[in-house]
């Protein structure tokens, strides 16, 4: 047998060509395309009162400008509602090009075509649009009090609210009759995906044949594709969408269509010209998606030993203008609140409301990082309150591996009950307790006390649902060549699926990982897809290319016994080596390129090869469908739980308040590890990304609704020298849920980092953290209001 | 973000750009690194009708060393600054200094005499112009060559004494008299950004170890760089003199307060760095 390649930690397959400049992006394409630009609003709020494009007219290059007056059909209505929710009562989404009003600062007003970009933005700084100012609603408090409204049908800016239990009694009532209760209130600031690639689209009309090729930076081509079908009303067998190498998603990139999806094509078709719009950065800042701001409020009732016996969470979510991609975000918050923990009663309230500020859809971690920051705060409140050991209150809350699977009573984002399937959450704290060095920071800490130094340890575990339906679907076949082709629908922007996808189809037909290729997001080779995010691409895809890639073991058996003979049964046969061979004798086998040459019935030969498949040579199986292929799908039954605990230690400068990260360790639970190399890396990148969110990212509006820092100058993404080393473990509790036993790993890395963070700064300076992110600037303001405090109660 | 149109000339001599702003100037800029001015420029912050390209006038390409001090020509990068061992043994806080101004990609291209121009008052390069009584040599073809004090060219944010005919031709770098000491030292969000405060000091001490002169330069906290001179005082005494003196403003990272807090910090520490650096 080979040895299985799922499992090790192969290089990525990918690499070498996206390291040596070979990637293929989407600017990289539609050379001599024509140029799309939009007017994008300038203010937060308004109604548009006027359009003058005179000034515009005589740019040289100019092809065309369109308002929203000239949108034909079902381009002129709002785009749609992606995740509808009976709780979501007050849905608004965009319009392609803003009808009549403007909700934020970026709204596209105008769209302007010409023959390139640079002119396309001479003729967008000619037209004229005129205002009429509204108040803007910017910030959850302003969003809150209601005395504005973004939408003047959405009473109080609520777009949904929500309330769910989980059946173990009255929160309320099991926290008033707790002996000890507390109450927290916590903030978390905007942020955004910032993917380095913004978004683009090109878009090819091709009138003979009528169809549509459409090229866009996505997380899901697919969907896309029906997205643009809708609209555009066409057929989608005449419409294809194809996702060039894609410079990061992070979520952002799952949300469609996005308004330039719609328009690219319908001006490409329009003009019979190819046209191509590609985002500018300051355009992803306002005009993309943003998320994570929230405010909560905790009370949680407790008992000595710190047992949670009820838990209330009331959450304000800031959904921005309009709820394209429904309330994914405060659902998922609302009910990955709960980590690994059993907290007795537990009620969550969420409202989601409108503000004038750019859409709030999923960015990695998607809504995880504000709950598991907001039931962290209250594990690290109660020991403070008990005067207990932090790990200990959180051993005391835990669940335990007899209790799996473990309903939650609640229901998921994929509308399916919230059950854990598989976890070891004890030993989980035990590794990380070891991996940071929890048991001898005291003595650390006095260390470094000695010289000066102020530091702080912080530990935090999540539960993640990853590997969501409904499906993913794979198509496998052998060449001719011996080379094994994987087409998955599913888009790849980062995540090493030509590596880890290969190997689980090589490990099922006996070839090496270098015979396999692996296809993403085209529409042309997969129809049925639903994308990549969610941390779902692994468990759904992998599976499905495992289940297609046995369905074509099956089938080269079959072949290859027919072209045997001697009584071979395709049981007695197995797939080694790229061969078909006898398992009783080794020496009797195929090459399985050759079965798949046979699996082709053929009247004419075009080489020696193929002569063996002819009418006159072949000794093929009889009644299979020709090719060497299959097709498999898998379709989850729910969402399958990976887990994870994080430990911190920092050090804040006593004097400027300067904050550093010096340990950052990482105990990660993904069920069966495809590709450990890859795995580690998305914690890695995560883990970066949690750092940004901990201490540095924050989108920043004025009161009038204007993006301050919409730059990579003032918008701070930690850099290399802000990302320390990270030391990961892994441990492996598979899932049962699907035959390869894998949990997601996309986002685990994000998730907790706040939560942690936040509690290392709090044990290192003795006060309390409620908001993240934090700059030195404000923990200096923290310890100020500590020592005005001190001063008035000496006073 | 793309520019809007602009006609562009790549003069080969210093003359022939001398003459291109004489009879520009007004509605010219002139692009050495374009680390600052090329993204003004995407944005559309800027629209002069031409840039006049100085990256062919090889000859400005120079950092030079001499008994006076270290000379540092238009078209020399920053990263040439910074690895000019000769230029940091005569004069220590260039190199002290300029390993502060943003990424090694940036310091590549970017030109330290076009960010003594382009006068941001939270740059490095214009405080230690500054601390060190520096000059900018310019040259028009109006009025030929002039020389301008460091204490009169920085007239405001983003706003220096070269005028719109006039090419920055040469920064001069004076060592440092007797025995003196420098330190750099700044706090950053991230390393490389523009800095929350920065701080520049220059120490000087006599045989017996005594201080003799004290000057702390400092940027982010205020529209220009300034100098603040704190001779006589101790150190921490110093710092809090020269903090006072201090006008920061808030801003998304850091409010004034706390800029003046770590004026405060960041004076006394690097003071003491300065001191140690030459004390006996």
């Amino acid at each position: 047998m080979n040895d299985k390649l799922v499992g090790q930690p192969l290089v990525r397959k990918e690499d070498p060509r996206l390291l040596r400049g070979d990637g293929r992006y989407l600017d990289d394409l539609g050379r001599g395309a024509l140029a799309a630009a939009f007017v994008r609003s300038p203010v937060a709020h308004a109604r548009i009162t006027g359009i003058d494009v005179d000034e515009a007219l005589d740019v040289e290059g100019l092809v065309a400008i369109y308002t929203h007056e000239d949108l034909p059909g079902r381009i002129a209505e709002p785009l749609p509602l992606l995740i509808p929710h009976p709780d979501l009562t007050h849905p608004r989404t965009p319009y392609c090009l803003a009808n009549g009003e403007v909700n934020h600062v970026g709204e596209a007003v105008v769209m302007v075509v010409a023959t390139d970009r640079y002119l396309a933005e001479d003729v967008a700084e000619r037209i004229r649009v005129t205002y009429e100012d509204l108040p803007p609603v910017v910030g959850i408090d302003q969003a809150r009090a209601g005395e504005r409204l973004v939408h003047e049908d959405a009473p109080g800016n609520v777009a949904a609210r929500s309330v769910q239990t989980n059946g173990k009694g009255e929160a309320h009532e099991a926290i008033a009759s707790a002996p000890h209760r507390l109450a927290l209130d916590l903030h978390i600031e905007r942020s955004a995906s910032m993917p380095m690639e913004g978004k683009g689209v090109l878009a090819h009309w091709d009138a003979d044949d009528r169809t549509l090729r459409v090229h866009s930076s996505t997380q899901t081509s697919t969907s896309v594709r029906l997205a643009v079908a809708a609209k555009l009303e066409l057929p989608p067998d005449r419409v294809e969408v194809i996702t060039p190498d894609v410079g990061g998603g992070f979520g952002v990139k799952i949300v469609h269509p996005w308004p330039e999806e719609i328009l690219v094509p319908w001006a490409a078709m329009t003009l019979g010209r190819d046209v191509k719009w590609v985002e500018d950065r300051r355009e992803h800042f306002t005009s993309s998606a943003h998320e994570r701001a929230q405010q909560q409020h905790v009370e949680v009732g407790f008992d000595e030993a710190g047992r949670l016996l009820g838990l209330s969470v009331e959450i304000w979510h800031d959904n921005g203008a309009y709820v394209p991609y429904g309330i994914i975000v405060p659902i998922v918050t609302s009910t990955q609140l709960l980590g690994p923990y059993k907290v007795g009663a537990y009620r969550v309230e969420f409202t989601s409301l409108y503000t004038n500020t750019v859409i709030v859809t999923p960015y990695r971690g998607a809504g995880r990082p504000q709950g598991v920051f907001a039931m962290e705060r209250t594990m690290d409140a109660i020991a403070e309150y008990l005067g207990m050991d932090r790990l200990a209150v959180r051993e005391a809350n835990l669940i335990q591996p007899e209790e799996m699977p473990y309903d939650q009573g609640l229901v998921f984002q994929d509308g399916r009950p919230l059950i854990y399937d598989s976890g070891d959450y004890p030993t989980m704290l035990r590794m990380i307790r070891d991996l940071v060095g929890w048991d001898g920071f005291e003595a650390e800490r006095a260390a470094a006390a000695a010289e000066g130094r102020r530091i702080g340890i912080g530990i935090g575990a999540y539960v993640e649902g990853t590997g969501m339906g409904p499906y993913e679907g794979a198509h496998v076949k052998v060449e001719t060549t011996g080379e094994v082709v994987v087409s998955t629908g599913l888009t790849t922007q980062g995540q090493g699926h030509y590596t880890s996808l290969a190997q689980i189809a090589a490990d099922v037909l006996g070839v090496g990982v270098g015979d396999v290729t692996v296809i993403t997001g085209d529409t042309r080779r997969f129809k049925y897809a639903v994308g990549t995010f969610a941390s779902r691409a692994i468990v759904t895809s992998g599976n499905a290319v495992a289940i297609a890639a046995a369905k074509v073991a099956e089938k080269a058996k079959r072949i290859a016994a027919a072209a045997l003979g001697d009584g071979v049964a395709p049981e007695d046969l197995e797939l080694v080596d790229g061969r078909v061979r006898r398992r009783a004798d080794p020496a009797t086998a195929i090459d399985l390129r050759t079965v798949a040459v046979l699996s082709n019935p053929l009247r004419y030969a075009f080489d020696e090869e193929t002569k063996a498949a002819t009418q006159f040579a072949a000794a093929t199986a009889t009644g299979e469908e020709p090719g060497l292929e299959a097709t498999g799908y898998y379709m989850p039954e729910r969402s399958t739980y990976a887990a994870g605990a994080h430990g911190v230690v920092v050090e804040t400068d006593p004097e400027t308040a300067d904050i550093r990260i010096l340990r950052y360790c990482v105990v990660h639970d993904c069920g069966v590890v495809v590709n450990p190399r890859i795995v580690e890396g998305q914690v890695h990148g995560g883990v970066a990304q949690g750092i940004g969110g901990a201490l540095y990212e924050r989108i920043v509006y004025d009161d009038a609704g204007q993006l301050v820092n919409a730059s990579y100058m003032d918008f701070l993404i930690p850099f290399a020298t802000e990302v320390p080393h990270i030391q990961t473990a892994h441990m492996v509790t598979a899932s049962g849920l699907n035959p390869l036993g894998l949990k997601g790993a996309g986002e685990a890395g994000v998730i907790p980092t706040s939560a942690v963070v936040a509690s290392a700064i709090e044990d290192a300076e003795g006060l309390a953290v409620r908001r993240m992110p934090i700059s030195p600037s404000e923990l200096y303001e923290l310890r100020k209001a500590r020592q005005a405090r001190k001063e008035q109660v000496s006073a | 973000m793309k520019p809007p149109p602009v006609v562009y000339h790549g003069p080969d001599t210093v003359q022939e750009a001398v003459r291109l702003l004489a009879e520009h100037g007004g509605h010219a800029k002139v692009l050495a690194g374009g680390q600052s001015l090329v993204p003004m420029l995407n944005m559309r912050l800027t629209a002069p009708a031409r840039l006049i390209d100085v990256n062919r006038l090889d000859e400005l390409a120079y950092v030079r060393t001499d008994l006076e001090g270290v000379r540092v020509g238009a078209l020399a990068r920053h990263a040439d600054v910074e690895r000019a061992t000769h230029a940091f043994e005569a004069v220590p806080l260039l190199r002290q200094a300029v390993r502060s101004v943003a990424h090694p990609t940036i310091r590549n291209r970017g030109t330290t005499v076009g960010s003594l121009v382009h006068a941001d008052p939270c740059a490095e390069m214009p405080a230690v112009l500054l601390l060190l009584d520096g000059e900018v040599l310019l040259r028009s073809d109006r009025a030929g060559e002039r020389v301008v004090k460091a204490a009169d060219f920085f007239v405001g944010p983003m706003e220096s004494a070269c005028e719109e005919d006039e090419l920055a031709i040469e920064a001069y770098f004076p060592r440092p008299k007797g025995r003196t000491g420098t330190d750099w030292r700044e706090l950053s969000r991230r390393n490389g950004d523009y800095a929350m405060c920065g701080v520049g000091t220059s120490v000087r001490v006599d045989e017996t170890g005594a201080v003799t002169s004290a000057k702390a330069a400092y940027i982010g906290m205020g529209p220009v760089p300034s100098v603040v001179d704190v001779t006589g005082a101790d150190f921490s005494a110093a710092a809090e003199h020269a903090a006072d003196q201090l006008d920061p403003e808030d801003d998304i990272h850091a409010s004034a307060e706390y800029r003046r807090h770590l004026a405060r910090v960041l004076t006394a520490r690097s003071l003491k760095a300065a001191y140690e650096a030459v004390a006996p």
